[in-house]
């Protein structure tokens, strides 16, 4: 490294003092941007990203690919008859486990991200102070997006055929991103509460494997105890499961879909102002 | 409304940050005038970034207060952001990203327009001599041209004040000449710069003002001559070709230089401080008297150099402790004193 910085340093060209004069005479600044400006100039950050980073995909593309398949070939026999029959049933839950399970990366990411210096120098712009985090989120949700066409495809070549047609796809898949966005606020603010990027994937295995799997996603919860069917069946990831399920098999649940949008909105008022209070803090 | 009247770019008062039981800042009253180079001069774990940190709405001060241009920097951390710019000890650029992008994505949420931010950006990095590596990531840069592309960010708006974090710390002596050159031309402007360092030779070069802060607190402030006669006006190194002509020589250089003398681990070296009776302007003449009363004496010198005082030596004549054992500051940087070799002051004015 040491060899090509100084290869580097001796090529370097030199400064123009005149030029550099042309243009700080100039004191105009231009009206202070948007909140929706930021946010997407920070989504727009976060794609340059993906596209200088191509590897991070391999969550989003590998993952979702892996748990379609495991899921399908263990439970379709014993749950279903086949794989096939199974399938029917099981692919917009496992879309929205393995979507919702994404999410958590976003908490790793902004722990290690915000170390750097480059954060100092967002937080010391004039701008509307949550964009930072809302370009993440943004970004994000491309990977979601990503994900869920991944998890379709292999469903569909397995056999998987939604009654709701393209439009009732679209809408599930539109509600998920959308849940998912709203859900991410909680790794948000654990990824800048917590210090360490192992601590912050240490705590958000614990809230996600219990709150992905104990949901509707693989099994109808009658057939679970009591006690657990009523935590099963009030789990904002069983309402969405339904909702999903329901939009991309052609039926309108409007209620299973008020209540994801529900718990969407809850997570960004309860989990965007502490992620900001710590943000502000950092 | 202050602003004007006053002609302040800082004001700070009592000024206190503490992080658990130590206190970084402790106390600390600044008045830079607007147009100005104010040298913020410390050891590592001074207190220098902590303050830096308050005055650009990064961190909350424990106790004071401070204003920019005359806005409060926590009731009205918006209105200074609006007008100051910060470039750290490390860069404040996004490594990931390309130098074309980073500036585009600054300009943006500066609030240019995709083409205003564009063109800006390309003749940014044409000023800086970095239009070849504009599309290379600046993970890549080497450290001159990271710290070129850093100042270009805190510039896209000429800003009315720029905070300097240590700006040349660990550059090698050509690229930090270029960074003085950037600086001289962002303040021909106009623009006030607060510059932190553990350099006096860069203080000296900039500054107009300097303050020396020492555990959190400034142990002396004023114009660099002020403080220049309050250390001595230089240092002089020889080395002699014949051990044992050393304690005649330092004899000489006592009388001749009404100087300090000490005498070096290595029996030919000695080093003389300049009393404060030599001024800058007569350092280098008085030292060459004292040169030639060694070779009137018959004493043969091998080497020979007349340098300003290190940061060492200020600290000496100020605090009578010396930088290394100044209190921890967790914002500082790791950087150990006078590891950068580049600036031993003895390689200022070779003889």
């Amino acid at each position: 490294m040491s060899t090509a910085t100084s290869t580097e340093s001796k090529e370097l060209a030199p400064v123009s003092a005149e030029s550099l004069a042309a243009l700080l005479i100039s004191k105009e600044r231009p009206p202070r941007p948007s909140a929706w400006s930021t946010s997407m100039t920070f989504g727009w950050r976060a794609i340059l990203k993906i596209k200088h980073v191509p590897e991070q995909l391999f969550d989003v593309t590998a993952f979702p690919i892996m748990m379609v398949l495991m899921y399908t070939y263990l439970f379709g026999g014993a749950l279903a008859g086949s794989p096939k029959e199974y399938i029917q049933f099981l692919l917009p839950g496992i879309l929205v486990m393995s979507v919702v399970m994404i999410t958590m990366y976003t908490g790793v990411s902004v722990n290690t991200d915000i170390e750097k210096g480059v954060f100092d120098r967002f937080r010391s712009l004039p701008i509307w102070r949550p964009s930072t985090m809302v370009g993440y989120l943004l970004g994000d949700a491309l990977r979601y997006t990503i994900a869920s066409a991944v998890m379709l495809t292999v469903g569909i070549i397995l056999g998987y055929r939604p009654d709701g047609g393209v439009g009732g796809v679209l809408a599930g898949i539109a509600l998920l991103v959308l849940f998912s966005f709203a859900f991410s606020w909680i790794w948000t603010m654990f990824g800048l509460m917590l210090r360490t990027e192992k601590s912050v994937m240490g705590v958000s295995m614990m809230v996600i494997f219990p709150l992905t799997f104990l949901s509707n996603v693989f099994v109808d919860p009658k057939t679970m105890p009591g006690w657990l069917q009523a935590f099963v069946n009030n789990s904002p990831i069983t309402h969405l499961a339904s909702a999903v399920r329901g939009l991309m098999g052609g039926d309108w649940p409007a209620a299973e879909v008020a209540w994801a949008l529900g718990w969407a909105g809850l997570f960004v008022l309860v989990f965007g102002p502490i992620t900001m209070r710590l943000y502000n803090r950092k | 409304m202050s602003t004007q009247t006053s002609g302040m770019a800082i004001e700070t008062a009592g000024l206190v940050k503490t992080f658990g039981e130590t206190r970084a800042v402790d106390g600390v009253d600044l008045s830079v005038p607007a147009g100005t180079v104010y040298g913020v001069l410390g050891p590592n774990g001074a207190g220098k970034t902590t303050t830096v940190k308050m005055l650009a709405t990064l961190l909350r001060p424990d106790g004071g207060e401070a204003h920019v241009f005359g806005h409060d920097v926590v009731r009205e951390a918006d209105e200074v952001r609006g007008r100051v710019s910060l470039t750290g000890q490390y860069a404040s650029v996004d490594e990931d990203l390309t130098g074309t992008e980073n500036l585009v994505l600054l300009g943006r949420l500066l609030g240019h327009h995709k083409k205003a931010a564009r063109s800006r950006a390309a003749q940014l990095l044409e000023a800086f001599g970095l239009t070849e590596a504009a599309g290379k990531q600046v993970k890549q840069y080497s450290g001159g041209m990271r710290r070129r592309i850093d100042i270009a960010a805190s510039i896209l708006n000429t800003p009315d004040l720029l905070f300097l974090d240590e700006p040349t710390t660990g550059l090698d002596p050509r690229s930090r000449n270029q960074v003085w050159d950037i600086v001289r031309a962002v303040v021909a402007q106009g623009t006030t710069v607060l510059l932190t360092t553990q350099y006096l030779d860069e203080a000296d070069q900039l500054a107009s003002r300097i303050a020396v802060i020492d555990r959190g607190r400034v142990i002396a402030e004023g114009t660099k001559g002020e403080l220049k006669s309050s250390v001595g006006a230089g240092t002089v190194h020889l080395r002699l070709r014949d051990p044992d002509r050393r304690d005649l020589a330092a004899g000489l250089l006592r009388r001749a230089l009404d100087a300090q003398v000490q005498l070096e681990h290595d029996p030919v070296a000695l080093t003389a401080r300049l009393g404060a009776a030599a001024s800058d302007d007569n350092a280098a003449e008085q030292a060459s008297r004292a040169l030639g009363e060694l070779a009137r004496a018959g004493i043969t010198v091998d080497n020979f150099s007349l340098g300003q005082p290190s940061l060492d030596e200020v600290f000496l004549a100020l605090t009578g402790h010396d930088t290394h054992d100044s209190g921890h500051d967790p914002h500082d940087s790791g950087h150990a004193d006078g590891s950068d070799h580049s600036h031993d002051p003895k390689d200022e004015v070779a003889a």
